[in-house]
């Protein structure tokens, strides 16, 4: 191989480069994150496990729902209880702060949603 | 092939240097405008395109100009267009390649860019120029390239090329008939309802584009070496002249019709690019003399190319007709027709636009990021050229 | 995820039939309507350009059954006219339902309803020697919810669309700020966010329930179908009130009330030549 000398210790840099954010936080792995749960109310709109892992799609189909189809019905149940399909003015209705419930696992999980570009979050 | 782009002279440095200063400067201009939004720049509520989207316009046509360099050559079998031809495909990818990057900069939320493929719509005339600019684009840097390389090692290029050669040519009209559709299918904006939108890019389309490829040809000779030959020159200076004219003459029947069925409507912008509009006793007229300069430039430019002397003894003059076309259409359809579309608005209302600083410094550099990718790829086209030669 | 593939695979199906077949099954296919539904809606046009149709009438008079709804409005400007502050609460009570934010300056503007001279809101109508009251009367401008939208055909990615009830409907969290929409509309309806519209809005004073946008998109009326879609009638309806100022309804139902008041006044449309036909109707 030509130019072996430089081409190896480029790559290994390139390597290093590239994983940098592995190492660097190899074994500082912070404390899982704790949101804070409506006191109000017991249950949500689907079981805790599909909320943590599908409230995005969830969201996004009623989105599609209320904006496209314009079903705006109230259609979502929490046991007998019916509630319009909406974030704004249905889960931040009992999740009453974006801080301490929304915020905790999206900054721990490094991703910011757009929701709140627009919609309003409740006053805290 | 790319390793001949490596290689130059301290005056290709400089001037790779030159241009990627403001490359630089309009990437930093990006950052602010991207961070603060579009409210940085002149557009407003009436006047919602500016400066990005009529270069953008502009530039389609600099792109679809290319073809008529290639179909001479491999339609007609025009032997004298040999060595210009790969001038006029790689000229269409520099220009394509601004384009794209006009409309990236105009979008107000480019991040969702994507939505265009992701939830099409085929009733959008966005969506077909999105499918032909891109599919030109691919074209040009197959056809360019493969050709290159055959030429490189000479031998014929291999067969099967032929074919998306042959599908460029419907393509480079198709790219500026889908764009003017952009403008001549909406229903209220009467200076660009007209049929003769589509015909009139193209004729200004096939000056502007071959006028530049002239003026870099004679520029090429001088500091490159490369003599595109005289009798190739002479035939792109007829096809500039001839297209030239035709646009005018498009132009004058919109002057026509406008003045002589007297419908305010099809008057109001023609007369307000020209001669300003008169608006509650305030005299609107910020792009008159960019219109009047698109009628001196052509005068000149058509007088240069048509007297004998100027066209065919001195290489300079020469140069500068094609020069003055090049400019007289960028005023006219670079600035004139995207943003006289606008006066009166639906609400004849009139709003004058101006463009910022941080605006003008991201056009800039979008045409400098042009240049600067037309020059690598010349440099290796004209390498490959002298070590055939060699 | 799986039904974004198959939407995508359809539109890219349709798209190769476009180039095959031309823009007539595009039409079809997009539309989804067979060729008797789409005879149907050229029936529906027709009765919907304003020209007076009498149910059972011979000739092409005849009414055609139509499904779904198509809300419409009149603005009467003879009320407003007698209740002059009437258009400045309206505005403001639309502005401040829907967190309209206020700039300063003209070129970074927006607005959903506003108030012009009768020349700059009828251009196509004869200015000459008008009678005093019409000349000088301030027109309420808004979205005219058209029946042929031409920004719903310009945008390339359906942020804009017409929903079921006749709405022209903006989806914010799919707009890519081109603004071709804007360039598309005949009527000026249509504002684009320049800045962060949260700038120009005092966020202690908003509507909780209703979000703002953000910056980079394009936003207009959206005829209330937020509250439609709950039983209620748009704001600006709402708050003329028993002025009658503002009449709203559904254009397909021979017994409402806007269908009375249209068949009892002359009314008129903001540029009718414009082929949109336009779901807003002025009694001047």
């Amino acid at each position: 191989m030509y130019d072996s000398g430089k081409i190896i210790p480029g790559l290994i840099i390139f390597v290093l480069f590239i994983t940098f954010p592995v190492w660097y936080n190899h074994g500082a792995a912070r404390a899982v994150p704790q949101p804070e749960l409506p006191k109000t109310l017991k249950e949500c709109v689907l079981p805790a496990a599909d909320m943590r892992s599908e409230h995005m799609q969830l969201l996004n189909q009623w989105r599609d729902k209320v904006l496209r189809t314009g079903d705006r019905s109230f259609d979502v149940k929490i046991g007998d209880k019916e509630y319009q399909k909406s974030l704004m003015n249905t889960c931040m209705q009992c999740h009453t702060s974006k801080k301490k419930f929304c915020d905790t696992c999206h900054t721990y999980a490094s991703v910011t949603p757009y929701c709140w570009d627009c919609h309003i979050a409740p006053v805290e | 092939m790319f390793e001949k782009a490596l290689k130059g002279n301290n005056y290709y440095w400089i001037w790779l240097a030159f241009l990627g200063t403001f490359m630089g400067i309009a990437a930093f201009c990006y950052v602010r405008q991207f961070n603060y939004g579009l409210g940085l720049t002149g557009m407003s509520r009436d006047v919602s395109w500016g400066l990005y989207i009529s270069q953008f316009t502009f530039l389609v046509g600099v792109a679809a100009g290319g073809v008529m360099l290639v179909l001479p050559y491999y339609i007609h079998n025009y032997k004298a267009f040999g060595k210009i031809t790969i001038l006029g495909e790689f000229l269409a990818i520099s220009a394509l390649l601004m384009c794209l990057s006009f409309i990236v900069v105009d979008l107000g939320q480019p991040m969702r860019m994507l939505n265009v493929i992701f939830h099409a719509q085929p009733r959008s005339m966005l969506f077909y120029d999105m499918i032909v600019l891109n599919g030109y684009l691919f074209l040009n840097i197959l056809c360019g390239w493969v050709i290159l390389t055959a030429e490189r090692k000479q031998v014929p290029p291999p067969k099967w090329i032929y074919f998306f050669v042959y599908l460029s040519i419907p393509f480079a009209v198709s790219i500026h008939t889908v764009t003017a559709m952009l403008y001549c299918g909406l229903p209220g904006r009467h200076f660009w309802l007209s049929a003769i939108v589509a015909p009139r890019f193209l004729a200004s389309a096939f000056a502007a584009g071959p006028a530049l490829i002239v003026v870099v040809a004679l520029i090429l000779k001088r500091v490159a070496d490369f003599d595109a030959g005289k009798q190739a020159l002479d035939k792109v200076a007829t096809i500039v002249l001839y297209a030239a004219l035709v646009n005018v003459f498009f132009v004058g029947l919109e002057f026509f019709v406008g003045f002589y069925s007297n419908i305010p409507g099809h008057k109001h912008t023609l007369q307000y690019l020209f001669f300003g509009l008169e608006h509650h006793g305030h005299m609107y007229n910020n792009l008159v003399p960019f219109m009047w300069g698109f009628v001196v430039l052509f005068v000149v430019g058509v007088a240069l190319l048509s007297i004998p002397y100027t066209r065919k003894q001195n290489d300079f003059w020469l140069g500068a007709g094609c020069a003055a076309i090049f400019i007289s259409f960028w005023l006219d359809k670079g600035i004139g027709f995207v943003l006289g579309g606008f006066v009166p608005s639906p609400l004849d209302e009139i709003t004058e636009y101006y463009p910022t600083a941080n605006e003008i410094f991201i056009a800039l550099g979008i045409w400098a990021m042009g240049f600067f990718v037309l020059t690598i790829l010349y440099k290796i086209a004209i390498g490959v050229e002298h070590e055939i030669e060699a | 995820m799986d039904k974004k593939r198959r939407d995508f695979l359809k539109v890219a199906g349709a798209t190769t039939l476009a180039g095959l077949g031309g823009p007539a099954i595009v039409e079809r296919l997009v539309s989804g309507s067979s060729p008797v539904q789409a005879k149907a809606a050229h029936g529906e046009r027709l009765a919907g350009h304003g020209a007076d149709t009498h149910a059972g009438a011979a000739g092409h008079g005849e009414e055609t059954v139509k499904s779904g709804n198509r809300f419409g409005m009149i603005v009467d400007l003879r009320k407003f006219k007698q209740y002059p502050e009437l258009i400045e609460k309206v505005v403001h009570a639309c502005h401040a339902e829907h967190n309209v934010p206020h700039f300063p300056t003209r070129k970074d503007e927006i607005k959903w309803i506003w108030p012009t001279e009768y020349e700059k809101a009828f251009t196509e109508h004869s200015q000459y020697y008008k009678d005093k009251p019409t000349i000088s009367n301030e027109v309420l401008v808004l979205c005219n919810h058209c029946d042929e939208p031409p920004c719903v055909k310009a945008c390339p990615t359906r942020a804009t669309f017409k929903n079921k009830d006749g709405i022209v409907a903006m989806d914010y969290h799919r707009c890519i700020g081109c603004r071709f929409c804007m360039a598309a509309c005949p009527y000026g309806a249509r504002s684009f966010n320049w800045l962060d519209p949260r700038v120009g809005l005092d966020m202690n004073h908003i509507n909780r329930y209703f979000p703002t946008r953000m910056r980079g998109v394009v936003e207009k009326c959206n005829f209330c179908a937020e509250r439609i879609g709950l039983g209620k009638k748009p704001k600006c309806v709402e708050v003329c009130g028993e002025t009658r100022a503002m009449i709203f309804g559904n254009l397909n139902d021979p017994n409402s009330e806007i269908r009375k008041a249209l068949k009892e006044n002359y009314t008129i449309q903001r540029k009718p030549s414009a082929g949109t036909h336009p779901s807003v109707f002025y009694i001047v």
